[in-house]
C-alpha cells in the first residue's frame, strides 16, 4: 500500500480564506433529501441499514423468544395481532405458521438486501472509496442518489407486503430463495409480488451503485494511486461491484420470470407445463452464491485496514491480498450447485461442485494467513475496531470451516436444511459481515461524525456482542448434527436444551447492541473532538490527511500519490 | 472543477455504459438459461428427461440379454379422471422395444382436457431411456365418460450397462402425472414436450 506524503491542509477544499463557500452546505431538505454528495449518501445509508438491522434483528429477537422453548408459544397471538392490523381476526394454526414463515422470509432480506449490503456497500463503500483513491465524488452523484432512495422504496414495499394476503395468511411466506412453486402457485395473493418487486427495486439500485463504483475507481483515482496501490478496501468494493453487475442481473430475470409464471400464465418454473422449479433454483443461487461474497467481501477490504492501521504495517502480501479476492469472485461464480445437493445431482456433479467450492478455501486461507502475518512482529494495539477486526477473523474461520464440511455432497445429503446451515452461515455473515461492520463503524466513526467513540463502551460492546453471538449460534451445530431442521417453529422436545441456550445468548448479544446505541448517542452528544488522524501513524490512506469530518468537498486539488 | 471536465465526464459515460451493457448482458443470458436448460437437460438427460429418438435410430439398436424392470406410475392432479397403467410393470431386455399402455378414464359428467408431463427415476436413467412413442404434451380431450388407451413406445439404451452411474440400476419407474389444460391452448413455453 501506498504512503500518502501530505499534510491535513493541502487537501481540504479551498484555503481557510475562503471557506464560506469551501463548506457551504445546502439547506436541510436540499441537503438530504437531493443530496448528490457521497458522505451525506454514505450517511444516509449507514442511518438506513441501522434502522433496517434493528427490524431485522427484532424480528430474529421474536424467533428466538418463540424457539427459547418446543411448543407453539407467541406465534398465534403476533399471528392475530398481525392479522388485526390489516382487519382479520383470530389467527389459525395454519395463519400462525404462515406467520413464521413471513418472519424468516423478512429476516433473510432485510438482514442481506437491507441492512448488509447498505451498511458495507452504499455507507462505508460511498463514504471511503471516492476519499481512498483521491477523488472529489463519485463519477455519477444523481445516480448516487436514485441508488439510496430506490433501496428506500424497495425496503418500504417490502415491508408494505406483509400487510397484503400471500397465501395462507398476510405477508409472502417464501423464504428469502423465493423458491417456486411455493412462491408462485403456493402462495396466491399480491404479497409475493410486491416482495418481488421489492427486490427488483433492490437490485436496480445495487447494479447502479456497481455501475457508479467501477466508473469511479477506474476513472477517478488521483494521479500515481495506480491500481495496484489502491488500498485493499477500494480493492475489495471494486471486486464486489463487478460480482453485483454479473450476479444481480441473473436474479432479476429468475424473479421476473417468477412474476409471468404468477401473473400472466407462464410456465417457466411450472412442472404442469413443463416448466422445472429446479431451474429457479439453478437461476437463483447462480445469484445466490457470489451474493454471500458481495456480502463478505469489502467485509475484508476494511479488516484488511485496521488490522494494517493498528499492527502499524502495512497489509502482509497486499498483491496476494487483492488478487485473492478476485479469485474468490470468480471462483464464487462456479460453485452455486453446492446449495442444490439434494436436487438430484449426478454424483460426478456433485464431486465437481465439492471440489470447486473447496478450491474457495485456498485465497480464503490466503487472507486470514495474511492478516495473521500482518499482526506477526506488529506493534498491535488492541483499539476496539482492532479487537473487532481480530473477532471477525476469528468468527469467519470457524464459518469457513463449517463451509468445508458442508461443501461435500455427501455430508450435505445429512446436513442439508438443519440447522447447522443455518450456525454456518450465521457464523460467516452474522459473525463475519456484522463484525467487518462494527470494526468500520469504530474505525471510521470519528472521521465520519468528528467525534470519538467511548473505547471503554466500544470495548464492552465488543465483549457482550461476541460472547452473546457464539451462545447464541455456536450451540445451533449440535442441533445440526442431531438434525434439527431449519425454517420450523416448533420441534422434538430434544432440542429443547440448546435451542433455549441460543435464546439466552440472543438476549446477551441484544445488550450489546443496547451498549454499541448508547456509545453513538453519548458520543454525539458529548464525545471527545476527533483529529483528523486519530489513530496514529498506522492509518495510512487518504481519508486521514483530512479533517474530522472531511469537508463538504475535499481534493479540489487532487493529492498526488507517491 | 478538475472532475467535471468534458473528456472526464465523457470518459465517466463510456465506462458507465459498457458497465451498463454488461448487467443487460447477463439480464439477457438469465432469461437465454431457460432454452439452454432445456437443451442441456434433453442432450444429457439431466433430471430424469428422458431421450426422443426416430424409428430409424430405434432399428440400429441391437438387443442385450440382460434385463431391466420398467414399473410404470400414473398419477393425475385437479382432474376427475381415472388414469392407471395397463400393466404396472414390464421386464425388458435392454435394447428391445417395448409397449406399454396407459388408460385414461374422465370419470366426470363433463369433457375435459388434460395434459400429461412425465419423468423417469432414477434421474440418472433419463439418458439412455429412449422413447419413440409417447403422448406427453399433447392435450388430450375426454368426452364424459370417454376412456382412451394411450401408447409409449420405448426401448433402454444398452449404453445404460457400461456407465458406472447406471450400470447396477435394476428398475426404472416411467411416471405419468395428467393436469388440467385450463386455457384451450395452453402453449409450452420450454418446449420440453417430447
Amino acid at each position: 500500500m501506498s504512503t500518502i506524503a501530505a499534510t491535513a491542509n493541502e487537501f481540504q477544499a479551498h484555503g481557510d480564506d475562503h471557506a464560506h463557500d469551501a463548506d457551504h452546505k445546502p439547506a436541510f431538505f436540499a441537503r438530504w433529501f437531493m443530496s448528490t454528495n457521497h458522505k451525506d449518501i454514505g450517511t444516509l445509508y449507514l442511518i438506513f441499514a441501522i434502522c433496517a438491522g434493528i427490524i431485522g434483528g427484532g424480528i430474529s429477537g421474536m424467533m428466538r423468544w418463540e424457539l427459547a422453548e418446543p411448543g407453539i408459544q407467541h406465534l398465534t397471538a403476533w399471528a392475530s395481532w398481525h392479522n388485526g392490523l390489516v382487519g382479520g381476526g383470530e389467527a389459525t394454526l395454519n395463519e400462525a405458521y404462515h406467520m413464521w414463515n413471513v418472519l424468516i422470509t423478512a429476516h433473510g432480506l432485510i438482514m442481506v438486501f437491507f441492512m448488509v449490503m447498505p451498511a458495507i456497500i452504499g455507507g462505508f463503500g460511498n463514504w471511503f472509496v471516492p476519499i481512498m483513491i483521491g477523488a472529489p465524488d463519485m463519477a455519477f452523484p444523481r445516480m448516487n442518489n436514485i441508488s439510496f432512495w430506490l433501496t428506500v422504496v424497495a425496503f418500504i414495499m417490502l415491508l408494505g407486503s406483509s400487510f397484503v394476503p400471500g397465501g395462507s395468511g398476510y405477508g409472502a411466506g417464501t423464504g428469502w430463495t423465493v423458491y417456486a412453486p411455493l412462491s408462485t402457485s403456493g402462495s396466491v395473493g399480491p404479497a409475493v409480488d410486491m416482495a418481488i418487486f421489492s427486490l427488483h427495486l433492490a437490485g436496480a439500485a445495487s447494479i447502479l451503485g456497481a455501475i457508479n463504483f467501477i466508473t469511479t475507481i477506474f476513472n477517478m483515482r488521483a494521479p500515481g494511486m495506480t491500481i495496484h496501490k489502491m488500498p485493499l478496501f477500494v480493492w475489495s468494493v471494486l471486486v464486489t461491484a463487478f460480482l453485483l453487475l454479473l450476479a444481480l442481473p441473473v436474479l432479476a430475470a429468475a424473479i421476473t420470470m417468477l412474476l409471468v409464471d404468477r401473473n400472466f400464465g407462464g410456465a417457466f418454473f411450472d412442472a404442469a407445463a413443463g416448466g422445472d422449479p429446479v431451474l429457479y433454483q439453478h437461476l437463483f443461487w447462480f445469484f445466490g452464491h457470489p451474493e454471500v461474497y458481495i456480502m463478505i467481501l469489502p467485509g475484508f477490504g476494511i479488516v484488511s485496514q485496521i488490522v494494517s492501521t493498528f499492527s502499524r504495517k502495512p497489509v502482509f502480501g497486499y498483491l496476494g491480498m487483492a488478487y485473492a479476492m478476485v479469485a474468490i469472485g470468480v471462483v464464487g461464480f462456479v460453485v452455486w450447485a453446492h446449495h442444490m445437493f439434494t436436487t438430484g445431482l449426478s454424483v460426478d456433479m456433485k464431486m465437481y461442485f465439492t471440489a470447486a467450492t473447496m478450491v474457495i478455501a485456498v485465497p480464503t486461507g490466503i487472507k486470514i494467513f495474511s492478516w495473521i502475518a500482518t499482526m506477526w512482529g506488529g506493534s498491535v494495539s488492541f483499539k476496539t475496531p482492532m479487537v473487532w477486526a481480530m473477532g471477525f477473523i476469528f468468527m469467519f474461520t470457524v464459518g469457513g470451516v463449517t463451509g468445508v464440511v458442508l461443501a461435500n455432497g455427501g455430508l450435505d445429503d445429512n446436513l442439508h436444511d438443519t440447522y447447522y446451515v443455518v450456525a454456518h452461515f450465521h457464523y460467516v455473515l452474522s459473525l463475519g459481515a456484522v463484525f467487518s461492520l462494527f470494526a468500520g463503524f469504530y474505525y471510521w466513526f470519528g472521521k465520519m461524525s468528528g467525534r470519538h467513540l467511548n473505547e471503554f463502551l466500544g470495548h464492552l460492546h465488543f465483549w457482550l456482542f461476541f460472547i452473546g453471538v457464539n451462545v447464541l449460534f455456536f450451540p445451533m451445530h449440535f442441533l445440526g448434527n442431531q438434525g434439527m431442521p431449519r425454517r420450523i417453529p416448533d420441534y422434538n422436545a430434544a432440542f429443547a436444551y440448546w435451542n433455549q441456550i441460543a435464546s439466552y445468548g440472543y438476549v446477551i448479544m441484544g445488550v450489546g447492541v443496547l451498549v454499541f446505541f448508547a456509545n453513538v448517542f453519548w458520543s454525539l452528544l458529548a464525545g471527545r473532538k476527533a483529529e483528523g488522524n486519530y489513530w496514529g501513524e498506522g492509518a495510512t490512506t487518504l481519508e486521514w490527511t483530512l479533517s474530522s469530518p472531511p469537508p463538504f468537498h475535499q481534493f479540489e486539488t487532487l493529492p498526488v500519490v507517491k | 472543477m478538475v472532475m467535471t471536465s468534458l473528456a472526464a465526464e465523457r470518459r465517466n459515460a463510456r465506462t458507465g455504459f459498457m458497465a451498463a451493457a454488461i448487467a443487460i448482458s447477463m439480464v439477457g443470458l438469465g432469461f437465454a438459461a431457460v432454452p439452454l436448460y432445456r437443451i442441456f437437460c434433453q442432450a444429457t438427460g439431466f433430471g430424469g428427461t428422458t431421450m426422443r429418438v426416430s424409428e430409424a435410430q430405434a432399428a440400429t439398436i441391437e438387443t442385450t440379454s440382460k434385463t431391466v424392470v420398467i414399473r410404470f406410475d400414473a398419477n393425475q392432479r385437479g382432474l376427475p379422471w381415472e388414469f392407471k397403467p395397463e400393466r404396472p410393470t414390464d421386464t425388458v431386455t435392454i435394447g428391445a422395444r417395448d409397449m406399454s399402455i396407459f388408460i385414461a378414464k374422465n370419470t366426470s359428467s363433463q369433457p375435459m382436457v388434460g395434459t400429461a408431463t412425465f419423468n423417469v427415476t432414477p434421474s440418472l436413467a433419463g439418458k439412455y431411456f429412449n422413447k419413440i412413442q409417447c403422448f406427453c404434451f399433447t392435450e388430450q380431450r375426454l368426452e364424459p365418460g370417454q376412456e382412451i388407451r394411450m401408447p409409449v413406445l420405448y426401448y433402454v439404451d444398452p449404453k445404460i450397462m457400461t456407465d458406472p452411474e447406471t450400470k447396477d440400476i435394476e428398475e426404472i419407474t416411467l411416471s405419468y402425472t395428467f393436469f388440467p389444460v385450463e386455457t384451450p391452448n395452453t402453449v409450452d413455453p420450454q418446449g420440453k414436450g417430447s
